[in-house]
């Protein structure tokens, strides 16, 4: 098993007003940061952001600012950028270019997510059409990946890019590419595309393991159908995660925090989340019925903590009620990539750290090896360079010249 | 009225409600689409040869993965005129529908009798920004549209019995269908840059709005007429946005009136 310590970065004061304040920015920013060296030192194999726009749950609109501060503060772990939303980029080059860099600074550790987006942040933020939304994504992806594999320049003549030259500078270090994760919400498009391609599947949901999985059946499904491998690394899922030394500690611990992400954090205008054209029409009849009884929304309306541990949205307890209800989650989904979602809502950093500390001793080990058949099956992790640079090591300014530094 | 289907020379289905007999007449749904009823076509209809077409993605029309842009959206409603075989037919287009038939008549100034656009989409003013049709609750879009939002709500349902779920289910496949076209030249923000062509019109023009249209303010009436200088605008009092099925009567006398 894989584990990536994840930061969603949610404003953490949302009770008081809806408004930003820059200064206190300053502080919720070099906090979650500092969690996720921390998170690297205690022995994740990752950490992890994502890309958000214009809302209180997610303060990253560009995770690969976040990936290339970590860059030089950590030097062990995947840097997983879960990931660029390449329909909105114009031209999407620029990602390219971004993940390139921070593959190269980072020494190979970079992993590279391309999602479509969420609807907020791909159609309402960033202003492109649903029903073209998907097609430019394909386009955007073919690009990027041409551009890294180009050993000359050449042109792309794409419907919604133009480039008369590509020569894209630097190149990542992995070869042929990073590992590339594709983060769906349940379109059913998208597990084709995975395949097609051996992309990575992952399904960030903070729904838990008990509703993710007739998704992740699904892909499976779908796997064996087009005859690859069942390698649970082809995919990943994101789970709440809260450990305590009982229990009870955990629900007094964490209680108001995960309600205060479930309950504030995910306020979302309904109509924001599924524009016309934004899904598929076969997505659209797929899920029709159950996108209309509501049931989903009402279900997030004034949760409860038993309601979250009930229905696993949240994992929560003692290392040994952690590690039993992961197991199950692991194995329920067939699953090589945990991505760990271990500061919640406005969880201060003292519990944050005390959860991740707790998981990464105690439950961590405990499911390293869910997965001893495919235990070298390394196609969807990093492959950094062996001779890294150690930044984090480095003191500013007085440094002399490294070698193959040229003279 | 009656139905037939066509196929342009994109190869592209449309099916297309036709009744009357007169001069030819080519109505240009809204993003909505064709309800149930369209009486104002009957009335038209007394006068007129009268051809509705439902758009790719619409009904029974298919096609909608040929259609990606504006050009496109104009050069198809030429090629339904085309498959109609309709020479120099007065346009007339409501909100979205008068959106593509104005870029029509700019593309192809000599082709058409006369233009009325009804509450029609394509210009934006910064100071009555037009409400995100895209990211609406489902009862906010009758309040947007009609003057009297209980008459308008079962007007669009089209007497569907929603409590039924396999009838709501149906309803809203077939609405996220037609939206999702609609989004292609209206979203995020209604405007294709017409104004920019408009000089190129030649066609007499009716600006057609009702007076109490809460979705595209009377303000764009007045906007369409400072840019079609020679244009006759024309308020319909209780209507909103769906004035066609609003005031049907009132509505066809005025396009009567202007067609002659």
């Amino acid at each position: 098993m894989k584990f990536t310590w994840f930061n969603l970065m949610p404003w953490p004061y949302l009770p008081d007003d809806f408004r930003d304040d820059p200064r206190r920015g300053h502080h919720v920013y070099h906090t979650y940061l500092d969690q996720l060296e921390y998170a690297e030192s205690l022995g994740f194999d990752g950490i992890g952001c994502n890309e958000h726009h214009q809302n209180g749950y997610g303060l990253m609109p560009s995770p690969n600012l976040i990936a290339a501060t970590l860059s030089r503060r950590t030097s062990r772990a995947a840097l997983c950028v879960i990931g660029n939303s390449i329909a909105g980029y114009n031209p999407p080059i620029r990602v390219a270019e971004e993940f390139a860099m921070l593959d190269v600074i980072s020494g190979g550790r970079l992993v590279a997510g391309f999602p479509v987006g969420t609807s907020m942040d791909t159609n309402f933020c960033y202003g492109q059409i649903p029903a073209l939304t998907r097609d430019k994504y394909r386009e955007a992806h073919d690009m990027i990946m041409q551009a890294w594999a180009g050993e000359e320049p050449f042109a792309f003549d794409g419907k919604y890019n133009q480039l008369r030259w590509v020569n894209c500078w630097p190149k990542p270090i992995q070869k042929p590419h990073p590992p590339i994760y594709i983060p769906g919400g349940g379109s059913i498009e998208t597990w084709d595309f995975c395949l097609d391609h051996d992309y990575n599947y992952s399904y960030l949901s903070f729904f838990g393991y008990l509703r993710g999985k007739s998704l992740l059946d699904g892909y499976w499904e779908r796997v064996a159908k087009r005859g690859k491998d069942e390698s649970p690394y082809r995919a990943a899922f994101a789970q709440i995660i809260c450990v305590a030394d009982t229990d009870a500690e955990a629900e007094a611990l964490y209680a108001e925090h995960c309600l205060y992400f479930f309950n504030r954090c995910l306020h979302i205008f309904p109509p924001f989340a599924d524009p016309p054209g934004y899904r598929t029409m076969a997505t659209v009849k797929y899920g029709a019925l159950s996108q209309l009884t509501q049931s989903r929304q009402k279900i997030l309306e004034n949760l409860t903590w038993k309601q979250l541990v009930d229905e696993r949205f949240v994992i929560a307890g003692s290392p040994e009620t952690v590690r039993q209800q992961l197991e199950e989650c692991i194995k329920g989904l067939r699953i090589g990539h945990l991505f760990c979602l271990m500061h919640n809502g406005n969880m201060p950093d003292w519990k944050t750290r005390h959860s991740s500390k707790l998981f990464a001793e105690k439950v961590m080990p405990r499911l390293r090896d869910l997965w001893p058949e495919w235990k070298h099956d390394e196609r969807w992790w990093i492959h950094p360079m062996d001779e890294r640079i150690r930044p984090e090591e480095r003191r500013p300014g007085a440094e002399k010249p490294r070698e193959g530094w040229p003279s | 009225m009656k139905w037939r289907t066509l196929e342009t020379k994109k190869g592209i289905r449309c099916r297309v409600l036709e009744a009357g007999s007169g001069a030819p007449v080519v109505f240009l749904h809204s993003a909505g689409g064709l309800l149930a009823d369209n009486p104002f076509l009957d009335d038209l209809a007394r006068r007129y040869h009268v051809f509705a077409p439902e758009w790719p993605g619409y009904g029974d029309s298919t096609g909608e993965d040929l259609l990606e842009d504006m050009l496109d959206f104009t050069l198809h409603g030429w090629d339904v005129v085309d498959a109609l075989g309709l020479s120099r037919p007065h346009l007339v287009g409501h909100s979205m529908g008068g959106m593509i038939a104005a870029e029509m008549a700019c593309l192809a100034p000599r082709d058409l009798g006369k233009l009325v656009l009804v509450g029609a989409a394509g210009l934006w003013l910064d100071d009555h920004p037009i409400p995100d049709i895209f990211a609406l609750l489902p009862f906010e879009l009758a309040e947007l549209l009609f003057v009297d939002a209980q008459k308008g709500q079962a007007l669009l349902t089209g007497g569907a019995d929603l409590s039924d779920l396999e009838a709501l289910k149906d309803f809203y496949v077939a609405s996220q269908r037609r939206l999702a076209m609609a989004g292609k030249i209206l979203f995020p923000v209604p405007n294709r840059r017409l104004s920019k062509r408009l000089y190129r019109l030649t066609a007499p023009t009716l600006i057609l709005w009702g007076a109490a249209d809460r979705l595209i303010v009377p303000a764009y009436a007045a906007r369409w007429k400072a840019l079609i200088p020679s244009a006759r605008v024309e308020l319909i009092e209780g209507a909103g946005h769906m004035l066609p099925y609003e005031q049907p009567e009132a509505f066809a006398s005025a396009v009567g009136a202007f067609l002659g």
